[in-house]
């Protein structure tokens, strides 16, 4: 079975959970001992782990045709892509692009993040993936969220494979419902041409099926998981040097994330209990708002903003927690709590997020319950079998959540669409 | 000739409303008395009413050849009291006709028996003293909450004076034994015990109206048949069940009604007759010991208490509630003594259980085992503020106990000694002894 995959992210170098999970996946469903995967990405930086997967850059792949040598493009793009797979990518190019600016080789560049002109990047990539599904044989195309669906599109416009589309998000979670028609549009497109739709969690599910317009049975859920935690993180022990209880929200501090219902949780532990910190990190558009509203709310002196995290240092923070809370307002599934509670974390996480349908061993209670939240983090910080329970259970469940069997679910259906 | 025990548990507790952390200190009323009514009236509605008219009918019917036991439990009877007193009179009703035996049990269907020994003791006093007072009769059988039972309990129930105890008939306490004897105690040799048949009594509370089960419909003349057919020297036949299979668990449309009514004359025309647990005990014999290191229930498969203390959620919260039993034991404020009361019904230790099955009751007012475990710690650490608020802070139990005593005494020296000045006073003033004073009045 050769699947081509297109994808936005790839660790290391990962802007959200979309790189994560495209990871997991693809290491998940490598295990299948006939996969072969192809996985395009606009821009490798070369320490990418290549160990299970074939891994082909956008911007090292030529839309028009340069005479250069065998060496020189080892010299250039070497560390990222074979030459001689350089040289077939060239064979298939399609059409005359020389009005577009391409580098010495003929390719197009990319930056691989989200920049301001976006839907220009994203076209690119579409017609540079018209390229590759030239080149490369498939059995089955595999698109990763919104930005890589016109490229899935139009692969399989090109060689007439089923194509199946990996909904991580809907732009209903990102805006809270001020939906924007272009991303919209795009969105909208991918599913309608595509022969499956696979989403995060039944929450994204049923967003693809009422706001989307699509049929149910054309719509499957496979649950995220979580990599087993490498050696390396596990070795990482407390940074904490207080006695005081740590509460942690870790995540972007954005409207989808419900930031601010946290620290109204927090004003009210802190009225009851004087032996609580709570600790907001990452970065966002609410930061200052939230800043603000701790300072109304007079309990700066006991929550303490970090600024962006990154790397080791997520987790550093994660073993330094006593509960660990996800307040989402709309979160599609959000794998951090399990990352959490692999780390064995208490946590609390709201109902309105997909990882909500597969976990029992974490407390959920809704975005917008603000006592129960509360509620919550004083059960946790009070009464210690409480924190032992869920420390032990949840990371025993969390162990059993793999993706192994998350690329197994894949499987099926992949064997199921090439079959109809 | 073979016998049928019939036992009712019935038991409700006082469910606890939504009790969050700064609730604590605030508020110190603890329960939810809409959804308790509320509750209440369905069952007594679904099940007391149309079962309890059910049971003197057949009473009447059969001449007091039909005969059945109950146990319940004092918080359930103050509910009754409370918002069904109805109920009660029916209950009344059925202790006179003589053939109804109410049993003793803990007071708050607790799980003193396990923790707390001084308060077991106490709970049963109660027990017996609120249905002696309702019902006229002091009961002589005792049955613990869930039937949990274990050698050491056996010996505290043998203390207080009881010579009969109901047990389930668990496989791993009775292993090739059959539950159709009369069995006694291995600590306690003059406690008999009736342990409950395990197959008879789920047939009816659990598989009645399952359609997947190969021998449904179960009908009255089948399980007499079942009964009957059981060896020649197994004489008695205990079915043990809740109260609320009638009409609730098994709701009325089931047929559940029909097949308790047509059970006696089924039974009676193969010879089998109807017992209490006492006559039981009165005339068989026992054939064997039954040794039970470690308790069990009449709960679950595994038929331990797991489904209580099975998790360490569940655990914290039993330990932290008797640890302070023995401060509450000093204290006389009737609203504390209440409160600890209804916190020890066992099932809010229920409510806990993290187990898939059984899982917790279907009356669990909760969405899961954290939430019930939040709010009751939250309504716990309320109460034990309460309890630490009725003594200076700072002293042991020990001393606590010491200064409780001295007081006590305190006041039984001041009036004797009140008497005494009161004697010296009497005389300068008339003159006269005290004898002459008493006369004059």
């Amino acid at each position: 079975m050769k699947a081509l995959m297109f994808g936005w992210e790839f660790p290391p170098h990962i802007l959200g959970g979309l790189g994560t999970a495209s990871y997991g996946l693809t290491k998940g469903m490598a295990l299948q001992p006939d996969m072969d995967i192809t996985f395009v990405m606009p821009k490798p930086w070369g320490d990418e782990d290549r160990s299970f997967l074939r891994l082909i850059g956008s911007c090292n792949t030529p839309i028009v045709r340069k005479e250069v040598t065998w060496d020189y493009v080892k010299e250039r793009i070497g560390d990222c892509m074979d030459p001689q797979l350089y040289f077939d990518l060239r064979s298939h190019i399609y059409a005359n692009f020389s009005y577009f600016p391409t580098n010495d080789l003929g390719c197009v560049g990319f930056s691989g993040r989200y920049p301001d002109n976006l839907l220009e990047e994203i076209n690119n990539y579409s017609i540079v993936a018209g390229v590759i599904a030239r080149t490369i044989p498939c059995d089955i195309i595999h698109s990763h969220d919104w930005l890589t669906y016109p490229a899935g599109i139009h692969a399989k416009t090109v060689t007439g494979k089923p194509l199946v589309i990996h909904v991580h998000a809907t732009d209903f979670d990102r805006s809270r419902g001020k939906v924007n028609p272009t991303v919209y549009g795009i969105e909208k497109d991918g599913m309608d041409h595509a022969d499956h739709i696979l989403t995060v969690s039944n929450l994204t599910r049923n967003i693809v099926i009422e706001k989307y317009h699509q049929d149910p049975r054309k719509v499957t859920t496979v649950h995220n998981a979580v990599e087993p935690m490498s050696p390396d993180v596990a070795a990482i022990s407390s940074k904490k040097g207080t006695n005081d209880k740590v509460v942690t929200f870790l995540g972007r501090i954005t409207m989808q994330k419900g930031p601010e219902y946290f620290v109204e949780a927090a004003a009210k532990v802190l009225a009851k209990k004087d032996n609580v910190r709570f600790v907001m990190a990452g970065n966002g558009d609410m930061m200052n708002q939230m800043i603000r509203l701790a300072a109304q709310r007079g309990i700066s002196d006991r929550f303490h903003f970090t600024g962006f995290m990154k790397g080791t240092q997520v987790y550093e923070v994660l073993k330094s927690s006593d509960v660990y809370v996800m307040p989402s307002v709309s979160e599609p599934f959000g794998i951090s709590p399990l990352e959490a509670m692999q780390c064995g974390v208490p946590t609390i996480i709201s109902k309105q997020s997909g990882c909500a349908e597969i976990l029992d061993k974490a407390i959920k209670t809704d975005y917008w319950d603000i006592e129960a939240m509360s509620d919550a983090m004083y059960s946790i910080i009070t009464y210690p079998s409480m924190a032992e329970y869920l420390q032990v259970e949840g990371k025993e469940e969390v162990d059993r959540i793999t993706w192994e069997k998350a690329g197994l679910k894949v499987r099926a259906i992949y064997d199921q669409v090439i079959n109809k | 000739m073979k016998t049928i025990c019939f036992y009712f548990q019935i038991h409700q507790p006082f469910r606890l409303k939504r009790y969050r952390f700064f609730d604590i200190g605030a508020d110190h009323y603890y329960y939810d008395d809409f959804s308790n009514e509320d509750i209440i009236h369905g069952i007594a509605e679904r099940t007391y009413f149309p079962a309890n008219q059910m049971l003197l009918d057949l009473i009447k019917e059969y001449d007091g050849k039909f005969k059945v036991a109950f146990s319940i439990s004092g918080v359930v009877l103050e509910q009754m009291e409370i918002y069904v007193p109805e109920a009660i009179e029916q209950f009344k009703e059925l202790a006179k006709t003589g053939c109804v035996e109410f049993l003793a049990e803990t007071y708050n269907h607790s799980l003193a028996s396990l923790t707390d020994p001084e308060e077991f003791e106490k709970q049963v006093k109660a027990h017996v003293e609120k249905i002696e007072l309702l019902f006229g009769q002091k009961p002589k059988v005792f049955r613990n909450t869930e039937l949990i039972y274990s050698d050491d309990i056996a010996l505290q129930v043998a203390a207080m004076g009881f010579k009969t105890m109901l047990t389930e008939g668990a496989k791993h306490v009775l292993g090739w034994k059959s539950p159709n004897y009369l069995y006694s105690s291995a600590s306690a040799p003059k406690l008999k015990l009736l342990t409950r048949n395990m197959k008879f009594s789920d047939d009816i509370s659990y598989r009645f109206s399952n359609y997947d089960w190969s021998e449904y419909p179960l009908v009255a003349d089948k399980l007499v048949s079942w009964v009957a057919s059981t060896s020649e020297s197994e004489q008695l036949v205990n079915i043990f069940m809740n109260y609320d299979v009638l009409g609730s668990l098994q709701s009325a449309s089931t047929g559940i009604f029909e097949f308790f009514k047509a059970i006696p004359r089924f039974a009676l025309a193969k010879g089998i007759s109807f017992s209490t647990p006492s006559e039981v005990a009165h005339t068989m014999k026992s054939v064997g010991e039954l040794i039970v290191p470690y308790p069990c229930s009449w709960a679950g498969e595994e038929k331990d208490t797991s489904p209580w203390l099975g998790n360490i959620l569940q655990k914290e919260a039993v330990d932290k509630l008797y640890g302070i039993a023995e401060k509450v034991h000093l204290v006389t404020d009737r609203r504390i003594l209440q409160d600890w009361n209804y916190l020890q019904a066992s099932d809010h230790f229920n409510y806990m259980s993290t187990k898939l099955f059984p899982g917790p009751s279907v009356y669990s007012p909760y969405e899961n085992a954290y939430d019930a475990f939040n709010n009751y710690m939250n309504v716990l650490s309320d109460f034990i503020d309460r309890v630490n608020g009725q003594f200076p802070e700072g002293v042991e139990n020990e001393e606590l106990n010491a200064l409780m005593t001295t007081i006590l005494n305190q006041e039984k020296m001041i009036k004797e000694l009140e008497k005494k000045v009161k004697g010296a006073s009497a005389v300068p003033k008339n003159g006269t002894p005290k004898k002459k004073e008493t006369k004059k009045a």
